[in-house]
């Protein structure tokens, strides 16, 4: 990728707490416009916490977020809403509604955001369906479909509105190897040829270095971003000792 | 022409082909406002071969191109060729993602409209596979009980008590606020008319009655039903949509032992004392209107000892029990089977709170037709 970098999420300063309990810190990172970014850590780390705050559902104890050069943070009413309409979330399970098909699932963000005619919504929602391999699959009901297909058509959902950043939180978790590397190809395939910027908040190393341009990585320990980078960098070449065992998938000798 | 405008136009080419050109933004809200207008123009142009110009097009997503698989598709329905020129890689790239043949086409299922006999047939298997559930669960819940009476060791008696405080005592405040103004209420209403008799006395004698035998238990069984049978139906609903009803059958733990057993225990406990309180407080709130009209109260209580016995307060007792199995086991037996979503849960606890009240009020006519055979 050689073009100009330009930052679309710029995180500053940013601090989550939970009662007395912080979280992480004072951090702050850009992620840039048709990157695929990823947020890394051990568990209990705060990942899906910063995610969280990203999207605008949990507030941060302080610090700002600004999306496109807006804060989501302070943001409040139809500005809240100028700034989630360029965002589309993928939840863990796919969060789809239980009580719609595919197809209305995916129609739904379009028939109340967007002023487009019956037939146009019917084209754009195929068309979704179609990018993340799910056409013929319009009528079932998603409990009719499995996970790795319930978290395309979350993926699908997310898209209906051609968002400029898509979040995805663990979306290869419990898939298998060749369901999740298919997601992979879909993300990167989105990523290059529509310059959707991706953040995904993972586990998966094979996913990792089949898709993340950077990556950051958060430390219970420390509360703070320990690393940043590409990942096969850090792999090879951190100087954190942490780092290059969570990449190298060694145990800790440390544990206590 | 400022760059959020979008404009379209039509024109006429050197080969006398019809040209759509297309200048600005392509995205969703842009592409919205000429959607219509650009099917429009190819249905105007209805020319063998038409050229769209997108050249002027300086960001197109997944909409825009949704906009031209659109124009494709229709002119191709109609016989025609349609070519799509000076789009930029970027956007011929996502463009080349879809092809217009595939969604030519998928038919979006209409809701299916059932014919009279079918929905008959099917209204009759559902009540029937209904009624068949509700047998078969009835009939795992005696085993379960008979169980559980023969081996109350095993009664997880903790989770029953934690039960009876939920669902049973935290009732109270609502069971005792409703049978106190039905109380006072009837006893008002009963008053008017026989003043004219002079017979406001026997306004006791109606509320002691009515009270035992009749409205407090029943009351109790109504506000149960809604309370606290949705609540176990959503409970166990809910479980069932986590599977953690699934890991329980996997980890050898019979669900209706588990969760059932306390909770039906745990309601047939507090049935009985709850229709106290309730045949209590209604006939308090009888009293507050014979008081106002000028009696002493040890005449209400007088006529109230004169006219009911221990046998109705015995036999509305009875009955709460009957109502008690009815709310717990009708709770619990549709949150077993909720399907799967969220919206089932909902299902469950609609039903539930329904199919109790039905059977409340079925019951109630059995005792009462038993109860004057009896002579009680």
């Amino acid at each position: 990728m050689d073009q100009i970098k330009e930052p679309i999420i710029c995180v500053e300063n940013l601090t989550a707490a939970y009662e007395e309990t912080v979280v992480f810190d004072n951090i702050s990172f850009d992620v840039c416009k048709g990157e695929v970014f990823v947020i890394l850590g051990g568990s209990g780390c705060g990942k899906s916490t910063l995610m969280k705050q990203m999207i605008g559902l949990y507030k941060p104890a302080s610090g700002k977020i600004l999306i496109d050069g807006q804060d989501i943070v302070s943001a409040e009413g139809s500005e809240r809403l100028k700034i989630l309409a360029k965002i589309g979330v993928m939840y863990q399970s796919g969060a789809l509604f239980g009580s719609l098909t595919l197809f209305e699932n995916v129609r739904l963000p379009l028939e109340e955001f967007t002023d487009l005619n019956s037939s146009a919504m019917d084209l754009i929602v195929q068309m979704k369906l179609k990018l993340v391999g799910l056409k013929g699959f319009e009528n079932h009901m998603p409990s009719e479909l499995s996970g790795g297909m319930q978290k395309r058509a979350a993926i699908a959902r997310a898209m209906a509105l051609d968002p400029q950043i898509i979040f995805l939180d663990e979306p290869s978790a419990g898939l298998d190897p060749i369901t999740s590397a298919e997601l992979d190809q879909l993300i990167l395939n989105l990523a290059r040829n529509l310059k959707i910027t991706f953040v995904i908040v993972t586990h998966e190393l094979p996913s990792i270095y089949a898709v993340a341009d950077r990556v950051i990585m958060l430390d219970k320990r420390a509360r703070k971003i320990v690393a940043e980078g590409k990942p096969a960098e850090l792999r090879d070449q951190s100087d954190n000792e942490w780092v290059r065992q969570f990449f190298n998938r060694k145990v800790s000798s440390n544990i206590p | 022409m400022t760059a959020n405008t979008t404009t379209l136009s039509t024109g006429t080419n050197e080969q006398g082909n019809v040209t759509i050109t297309i200048v600005g933004r392509l995205d969703s809200a842009s592409t919205s406002s000429i959607w219509q207008k650009a099917m429009d123009a190819l249905e105007e142009a209805s020319s063998k071969s038409v050229v769209v110009d997108t050249a002027g097009v300086d960001y197109c997503d997944g909409t825009g191109i949704g906009l031209l698989v659109e124009l494709t598709l229709r002119q191709r329905k109609a016989g025609g060729e349609l070519e799509i020129t000076g789009l930029r890689t970027e956007f011929q790239r996502l463009m080349d993602m879809f092809d217009p043949a595939e969604f030519e086409k998928t038919q979006i299922e209409k809701p299916y409209k059932a014919r009279l006999p079918e929905e008959v047939g099917r209204a009759a298997f559902t009540i029937w596979d209904n009624i068949r559930s509700q047998i078969t669960f009835l009939g795992e819940l005696i085993v379960a009980l008979v169980s559980a009476v023969g081996n109350p060791r095993r009664v997880r008696w903790k989770d029953a008590f934690l039960i009876a405080e939920t669902g049973g005592v935290n009732a109270l405040p609502i069971i005792a606020l409703i049978s106190f103004l039905i109380g006072l209420i009837m006893a008002f209403q009963a008053a008017i008319p026989m003043r004219q008799f002079g017979a406001e006395i026997f306004v006791a004698d109606l509320i002691a009655l009515s009270t035992l035998r009749e409205l407090g238990p029943l009351m109790t069984a109504i506000v149960m039903a809604g309370r606290t049978s949705a609540a176990f139906a959503a409970e166990l609903g809910t479980m069932k949509v986590n599977e953690e009803i699934d890991a329980m059958s996997t980890m050898g733990l019979d669900p209706v032992r588990f969760l059932v057993v306390t909770r039906v225990l745990a309601i047939l406990i507090m049935m009985p004392l709850l229709t106290i309180f309730a045949n209590l407080l209604g006939i308090i709130g009888g009293s507050v209107v014979l008081l106002s009209l000028g009696y002493p109260l040890v005449t209400y209580v007088d006529r109230i000892i004169i006219s009911a016995s221990y046998g109705d307060l015995l036999g509305g007792l009875v009955k709460s029990l009957a109502f008690g199995l009815i709310v717990a086991g009708i709770g619990c037996s549709r949150g077993l089977q909720t399907k799967t979503g969220a919206s089932a849960v909902g299902v469950s606890t609609t039903k539930a709170v329904v199919s109790g009240f039905i059977l409340i009020i079925i019951t109630d006519g059995i005792f009462s037709v038993v109860y004057f055979y009896l002579g009680i």
